[in-house]
């Protein structure tokens, strides 16, 4: 391992020099600038993968290494070293970060095609596989803190790539902003975590942090939990700060597949599972973790059902998905990799998925609403099955790659915590819910887009594949969608590939028999699958969405989301900011006002000493010497007259 | 001190009593006189009487360069300016600025008196006189040098430069930059025509007024309808106010005993 | 006669120079004003040279002169130049920083 562990700040150093030259270079750029993006992302993913091979065939105890840059900052009592730490947690996101990376870019080449601004789209990718790497390589939390800023800039720009000259491109800067201001609360999170943490254990570096936790009061741990939660929270979209993830898909679709579905927004998950120490050792802030995720699950999958625009969908089960990875992240040991390991399938099959509705758009003229899709199976054989591995490894359907990840996520959800079998059931049963309700709207998504028995279409259009720069990486992402989880899963290879960094679990048994788990999810599955062909497939969907009952009225506005956010934090803070504004207009400014008013009088009075003629200033002169002269003499006087009185 | 102290001669106290009073009436007609002209030659009296006292207190060569530099150089440097710039309304004593005249008049006694007291005052050493105390006992121009060019070298070099700068200062300030073309004898004519509608006369102002009573600068020439031409006597003389009416402006004939032009109320002063 | 009559004819003179330049409008009268403060400071100077027997007074004397000299050449050539522009030389028609 240490013979190729000088290649790893390559993995941050190629797509970072990337984008610096498109950055920089500007328009000279233009003409290759896409190409440069796609090397650079390349040669990270060769990197990946070097380190990768070398990583397995080490020992499993020697795979965690820590490679130091070097002091980053000394400061009093804090030294931060700059340092990567490569272990199998951020291998399996290296190699996640950079392969899906590497084809959504050489996807985004054609799919960016006619796009004028493409070189700075590449940069903005490329500043993102760097941030991103730089997030998950950190040895500390303040490196990744740096990383965790930098997706979120990524995120932004590129949210709000299309800001100018569209028609929607308003709402796609408001997106942008909303995303950048929603990540901003998380982010305070994080911060206050990395205080508590230097003011308890003194400092922020992984190496001292993580094996330091199990001395922690258990309040300190809580607090420090809850603060890291916030950040997973505002970065993964999770309850209660999951509305911008839906408004993020203005970005173009690749971005949508790269940054929102199959990277980014899974960091959250990551730095709880990295955090895992410190959650285990407050099993309050553990709880509220599969609170939170189950919150999330649900709500992302019922949204998911209501939603006819087929990129907010899919948005919408990420986050429902993502809150399964959460539910996972609270459940200790057991969970972790099962979700890490649904992180990555997840990445593979909705990059896939992200990528295929990308494809759909794309050969119908940047329509999104899948009511005016149907029957384009036949016009898009490619896209339709390499979607269709997707959604059947979204389903959990065997032995496709999401069942391996999202099965292991609902057995752990049974197994009960600290002998409190309530939450076993409670957190089971929703996982299972959440299932068949995926089922439900996944498949609707499918045979909304693809099934029908005639097209809904709008304009004179004509659908048709785009070019094999587009379709050759949703064939890649689809062979992952179907096969990643078959490698990966059976046997537990992934468990044991994970067990250096987040330790051995013990196996507890769940409260209902596995094969009972097994069979009643699938059934659910396959209930809601069939419920939704049988509604969106044999029966004609009509092109304008029915009034609908209230819930998916609701639905259809995530659940309110907005709303709540504007009555609950918007107003209030109008609110402030009103009285803080008349505060300081009528009592600040009026009372200083006092000031200039008295300055400007004094002014005004001795302005009027200065009549510009020259003979008056000369008079002030010449009285100034005789009142001088005058004084000198009276105090000569006065002296004298003191000296002879002594 | 030396003991042979400082002897003021009965020549030296005569000639300051003739000669200081003159210099502070010269000096008061600064103030008093109306002309510029006239207070330049109160000046160069006051200045050649300062030259004869420079010269009474064992200055010789001070009081030489008094008449030379001042009387020679400065005041005519002054005269030459005032004809540059002419007569003017300024040489008005009308004070314009309110309470001027009695903060200056009071500004001026008080430091009369405050001088005045504080020399009065003050305990002055037993003169010593420059005869006595020049060692070398050489005369006052080659004592006066070897103090200029020995101890004060530097300053005088300072002061070369000074002069040199003052000089071509004058000459920037000064300088006229030609913003128009060159002006010829056609161009004149030609803008003097066009300039016809603004009231500019073609032709040579007419001459001051030629009557049988009076014939003088001072009288304006009257016209075909009776009326008197203003633009017939001198700038300066109606700046000032010096014109007289013609004697017979607007009337045929007044009474013929009137002596009219002895009689003509003299305009008051204006300002122009 | 004390020496101090010089002294006290230089302050008369003096005062007489500053209220001139207190209350004439012309400004070439007003400079003769100042020509006259900085003679009647030379009286001073001279006078005090003897009653010391030193001749520094007198150089010093000698150096208002030149100084005077040179501050009537630029003086001078203001007062023409407002003049040329303003067509007036009256001090108080230069008033533009009036407050």
């Amino acid at each position: 391992m240490n013979d190729v562990i000088g290649l790893a700040p390559w993995l941050i150093g190629f797509p970072l020099i990337g984008a610096a030259v498109l950055l920089l270079g500007g328009r000279a750029t233009d003409r290759w600038g896409h190409w440069l993006g796609v090397l650079a992302s390349g040669a990270a993913a060769v990197v990946g993968f070097i380190l990768l091979f070398r990583m397995i065939g080490t020992p499993a105890e020697e795979r965690a290494v820590d490679h130091s840059l070097g002091t980053w900052l000394s400061a009093g009592g804090l030294d931060v070293d700059l340092g990567l730490r490569l272990d199998p947690l951020s291998m399996t996101f290296v190699v996640l970060v950079t392969f899906v990376g590497t084809l959504i870019h050489i996807y985004s080449v054609a799919y960016m095609d006619h796009d004028v601004d493409r070189r700075r789209f590449f940069a903005y990718l490329n500043l993102f596989v760097a941030a991103m790497l730089t997030l998950v390589l950190a040895d500390s939390y303040l490196l990744l803190f740096v990383g965790w800023e930098g997706v979120g800039v990524a995120s932004y720009l590129l949210i709000g790539f299309w800001d100018t000259g569209r028609p929607t491109a308003r709402e796609n800067a408001v997106a942008a902003k909303k995303a950048f201001v929603m990540n901003r609360v998380g982010d305070m999170g994080l911060i206050a975590a990395m205080a508590i943490l230097f003011a308890t254990v003194g400092s922020v570096g992984f190496a001292d942090v993580l094996p330091a936790a199990g001395g922690l009061s258990e309040g300190t741990a809580t607090a420090v939990g809850l603060c890291l939660l916030l950040a997973a929270c505002g970065k993964s979209a999770q309850f209660p700060l999951q509305a911008w993830l839906g408004d993020a898909m203005a970005g173009p679709t690749p971005v949508s597949a790269l940054i929102h579905a199959a990277t980014m927004v899974t960091a959250g998950v990551y730095l709880m599972v990295r955090s895992g120490p410190i959650l285990e050792a407050a099993p309050t802030a553990q709880l509220v973790v599969v609170v939170v995720g189950a919150v999330t699950l649900l709500f992302g999958a019922v949204v998911g059902t209501a939603k006819d625009d087929i990129k907010k969908a899919l948005a919408a089960s990420t986050m429902s998905q993502i809150g399964y990875m959460m539910l996972a992240a609270g459940l200790g040991p057991a969970g972790y990799a099962f979700a890490i390991f649904h992180l990555l399938t997840h990445g593979f099959f909705k990059a896939g998925l992200f990528l295929g509705a990308g494809a759909v758009m794309h050969a119908m003229g940047d329509q999104t609403d899948m009511r005016r899709f149907g029957g384009l199976s036949r016009f898009l054989p490619i896209t339709w099955i390499t979607m269709g591995l997707g959604w059947l490894a979204i389903l959990g359907i065997p032995p496709f790659s999401g069942y391996w990840s999202k099965d292991g996520i609902i057995e752990a959800a049974f197994i009960p915590v600290d002998g409190q079998p309530w939450r076993a059931w409670v957190f089971g049963t929703v996982a299972v819910v959440g299932a068949a309700i995926t089922a439900f709207y996944m498949t609707r998504l499918f045979f909304m887009t693809f099934g029908g028995r005639r097209p809904r279409w709008t304009e004179n259009q004509h659908p048709h594949e785009g070019s094999p720069l587009m379709w050759w990486p949703l064939v890649f992402l689809g062979v992952g969608s179907a096969g990643l989880g078959l490698v990966l899963g059976i046997g537990g290879t992934f468990t044991t590939w994970l067990e250096p960094v987040v330790g051995h679990a013990e196996h507890h048994e769940p409260v209902l028999p596995v094969p009972v788990i097994i069979g009643a999810t699938l059934v659910l599955v396959l209930l809601g699958a069939a419920l939704a062909f049988r509604m969106y497939a044999v029966q004609l969907v009509p092109e304008e969405a029915p009034r609908g009952s209230f819930l998916t009225r609701a639905a259809r506005r995530d659940l309110y989301q907005d709303a709540a956010n504007e009555t609950l934090v918007v107003l209030p803070a109008h609110g402030i900011a009103r009285l803080v504004q008349v505060g300081d207009r009528d009592v600040v400014d009026r009372g200083w006002g006092v000031l200039p008013l008295a300055v400007s009088w004094f002014g005004a009075m001795f302005r009027k000493v200065q009549t510009g003629y020259v003979r008056s200033y000369a008079a002030g002169m010449a009285g100034g010497v005789l009142v001088i002269a005058l004084v000198a003499w009276l105090v000569v006087r006065l002296g004298a007259g003191l000296g002879g009185a002594q | 001190m030396t003991p042979a102290g400082l002897e003021i001669s009965g020549g030296e106290t005569v000639l300051f009593w003739v000669v200081a009073p003159l210099m502070v009436l010269a000096a008061l007609g600064l103030l008093f006189v109306r002309r510029a002209v006239h207070a330049a030659m109160c000046l160069v009296f006051v200045m050649i009487s300062m030259a004869i006292l420079y010269i009474a207190q064992e200055a010789p060569f001070l009081g030489v360069v008094q008449v030379v530099v001042y009387t020679g150089a400065v005041m005519m440097l002054f005269l030459f300016v005032l004809m540059l710039v002419g007569v003017d309304a300024s040489d008005s004593l009308t004070e314009t600025i309110r309470g001027q005249r009695w903060i200056g008049l009071l500004v001026g006694l008080g430091l009369a008196l405050v001088l005045g007291g504080v020399v009065g005052r003050a305990a002055f050493p037993p003169g010593a006189g420059l005869a006595g105390g020049d060692p070398a006992g050489v005369a006052n121009p080659q004592a006066l040098a070897r103090v200029l060019f020995g101890d004060y070298v530097l300053a005088m070099e300072a002061v070369g430069v000074l002069l040199v700068t003052a000089a071509v200062g004058a000459l920037v300030l000064t300088h006229r930059r030609r913003l128009t073309p060159k002006q010829n004898q056609r161009t004149v004519a030609e803008a003097r025509v066009k300039a016809l509608t603004e009231g500019v006369s073609l032709t040579p102002l007419p001459s001051p007024g030629v009557y049988a009573t009076s014939n003088a600068m001072d009288t304006p020439a009257l016209g075909p309808d009776g009326e008197q031409i203003p633009q017939s006597v001198s700038r300066v003389l109606r700046i000032r106010g010096q014109e007289r009416p013609a004697p017979h402006a607007g009337v045929a004939l007044v009474d013929a005993d009137a002596p009219t032009g002895a009689a003509a109320p003299r305009r008051g002063e204006e300002d122009v | 006669m004390e020496i101090t009559n010089y002294v006290v004819l230089a302050a008369v003179l003096f005062a007489i120079g500053a209220t001139t330049v207190l209350l004439r409008r012309n400004a070439i009268v007003v400079f003769m004003g100042v020509e006259l403060m900085l003679n009647a400071t030379n009286l001073a100077f001279v006078t005090f040279a003897r009653l010391h027997g030193d001749l520094t007074g007198q150089v010093l004397a000698f150096f208002v002169m030149v100084v005077a000299a040179a501050e009537v050449v630029v003086g001078l050539a203001i007062i023409v130049t407002i003049f040329r522009t303003r067509r007036s030389a009256s001090v108080d028609d230069v008033n533009l920083l009036k407050g």
